[in-house]
């Protein structure tokens, strides 16, 4: 196998005193779906945070494209097309739908961007009827769908994606994991993916981590970690989302 | 109603430089939740550079042209205002970002008294004055013996507010800098996560601010032929009750709050007392504070999440 598209390896991230993350090795290769699950503050959003350097890893490193990341600043690390959709949406709510897909096009080339748009806009018709209107009207369910198109504009090598079935309908749900899928098979796009939704996103993901208390325990390709009992019965019991 | 007409044209005159000088209070507070006291001395500063240009280019170089001559000066007033101001924030409040809330604050104050008082270093204490820039006027209509006048200086203030407003207009709502800018605003987190540089971002408010303070400085210059080293405070306090007024963060609102304020004191020094007319300006920014502390186009503070 080639060197993967982002390395972390022995990550540790703190907030004040606080171990976040405690020391944390993960990979993801180019062309891959990769999740990492784990449940309510086990440390996921944070290295995805991490690996977009804010809050800095205090120890390890993290490589991207074969290149340190590490130390470099949050706006850098976008330019080498990383683009997130992270925890919470984080849509510019006073700004248009239109202008949010704008500033995901930053890194962008701005020839290019009447292409793209229309490519997310076909991915997502909703917000087509949406794009004059501001962000913060936007249902919760039409605000995901904007958060991953903006991070789409900015034609990424890597997408991470923080629970993007967070609080919404199963059937949104399943809009947006059908998106994804599509773009990993067609456009050969990588995805990092962080869920709670643990068994939608390991049926989407070709592998994924299991993260507990700022640890990696497990990984494993999707299937497989959908068989371990200590899987079914801590994340799965219940129902199937 | 003669003597109303008039104070009508003076306060919207005054008003016009009250607002260019809110929006840099304004802006610079929307995005990083600072009040910048130095503002005014920013903008006192732009002043002095106009004059000394004004001086050069009309003795030394002997540009007959008044018209040229004010073009030229507007332009390097706001270059070197804008070079000041950057230089201000890149030593005196990006180190501080991230520290205590109060830190850049107190570090702006010092900077006002800084500025004021190298001005006073090295250009006097005394007023300077330039020769009468702009004379002439049209009478709009005489009535008991009262003329009621727009002079070309007034004139020129306006046009040059208006055009230079919309230049910034399109500047925050149609440029990529201007995004760049609105959305550092609204969150910085993630206007770096999609490769925005904010503080490259922030350091442009800042130029864009004293770029405005120095058309008003300018302006100033133009309309009273005097400026002093102690001439930022009072302006810019007044400026900055005007983008209390009209909403602090709202750029429309500090152009608006600029022209309220530039009425009120011109209406009160012409019917009440002139004597007092600062007193009814800072009285504004107590009432409002104290009864719409929103201003009047603050947008409350919650947002569909």
């Amino acid at each position: 196998m080639t060197t993967p598209l982002l390395s972390v390896r022995g990550v540790k991230t703190f907030y004040g005193r606080v171990m976040a993350l405690k020391g944390v090795d993960l990979d993801v290769s180019e062309g891959e779906i990769v999740t990492l699950i784990g449940a309510n503050g086990a440390g996921k959003s944070t290295l995805m945070m991490t690996v977009c350097g804010n809050p800095r890893a205090r120890e390890g490193s993290i490589a991207f494209a074969g290149r340190d990341i590490t130390h470099l600043p949050t706006h850098e690390i976008a330019r080498l097309k990383l683009a997130q959709a992270p925890e919470g949406r984080r849509i510019f709510s006073r700004m248009t739908v239109l202008e949010n897909l704008q500033m995901g096009a930053t890194t962008a080339e701005p020839a290019e961007f009447e292409r793209d748009l229309d490519r997310v806009l076909a991915l997502f018709p909703r917000l087509k009827q949406r794009i004059g209107q501001r962000g913060g009207t936007l249902s919760g369910g039409e605000q995901q769908m904007l958060a991953i198109a903006r991070a789409l504009m900015a034609r990424p090598r890597l997408l991470l994606l923080d629970e993007p079935s967070l609080g919404l309908a199963p059937m949104i749900v399943r809009q947006i994991f059908d998106a994804i899928r599509a773009l990993n098979k067609q456009d050969g796009l990588t995805v990092f993916l962080v869920e709670q939704n643990a068994y939608h996103a390991l049926k989407l993901a070709h592998r994924g981590y299991v993260m507990v208390n700022g640890l990696i325990t497990l990984s494993g390709t999707g299937s497989e970690l959908l068989e371990r009992p200590e899987i079914k019965s801590a994340y799965l019991e219940g129902g199937r989302a | 109603m003669e003597v109303f007409l008039q104070q009508l044209i003076n306060g919207i005159t005054l008003g016009s430089i009250y607002g260019l000088i809110a929006i840099g209070y304004t802006m610079v507070f929307g995005i990083i939740g600072m009040v910048n006291f130095a503002h005014g001395d920013v903008f006192m500063v732009s002043a002095f550079i106009a004059l000394i240009a004004f001086l050069i280019l009309t003795s030394w170089l002997g540009i007959t042209s008044i018209a040229l001559a004010l073009f030229i000066v507007l332009i390097v007033a706001m270059l070197f205002t804008s070079l000041v101001n950057w230089v201000i924030e890149r030593l005196a409040y990006r180190p501080l970002r991230g520290s205590f809330r109060l830190a850049p604050l107190i570090s702006a104050i010092g900077m006002s008294i800084f500025l004021s008082n190298f001005v006073q270093v090295a250009q006097g204490p005394r007023n300077k004055s330039t020769p009468p820039m702009v004379q002439g006027e049209f009478v709009i209509f005489t009535q008991n013996d009262y003329a009621v006048t727009l002079s070309f200086k007034q004139l020129i203030i306006w046009g040059v507010t208006a055009v230079l407003l919309a230049c910034f207009w399109y500047l925050v709502a149609k440029t990529r800098l201007g995004r760049a800018q609105r959305a550092c605003e609204q969150d910085q987190k993630m206007a770096a996560l999609v490769g925005v540089d904010v503080d490259r971002t922030i350091s442009m408010t800042f130029v864009i601010a004293a770029a405005l303070a120095a058309v008003a400085g300018t302006m100033y210059l133009m309309y009273y032929g005097v400026v002093s080293f102690s001439d930022g405070f009072v302006p810019g306090v007044k400026a900055f009750t005007a983008a209390v007024l009209g909403g602090i963060g709202s750029l429309p609102g500090a152009v608006i709050g600029g022209l309220l304020i530039g009425l009120i004191e011109t209406m009160w020094s012409a019917y009440f007392s002139i004597d007092y007319k600062d007193v009814a300006a800072f009285s504004v920014l107590a009432i409002t504070l104290i009864f719409l502390p929103q201003g009047l186009f603050g947008r409350p503070d919650v947002e569909k999440v």
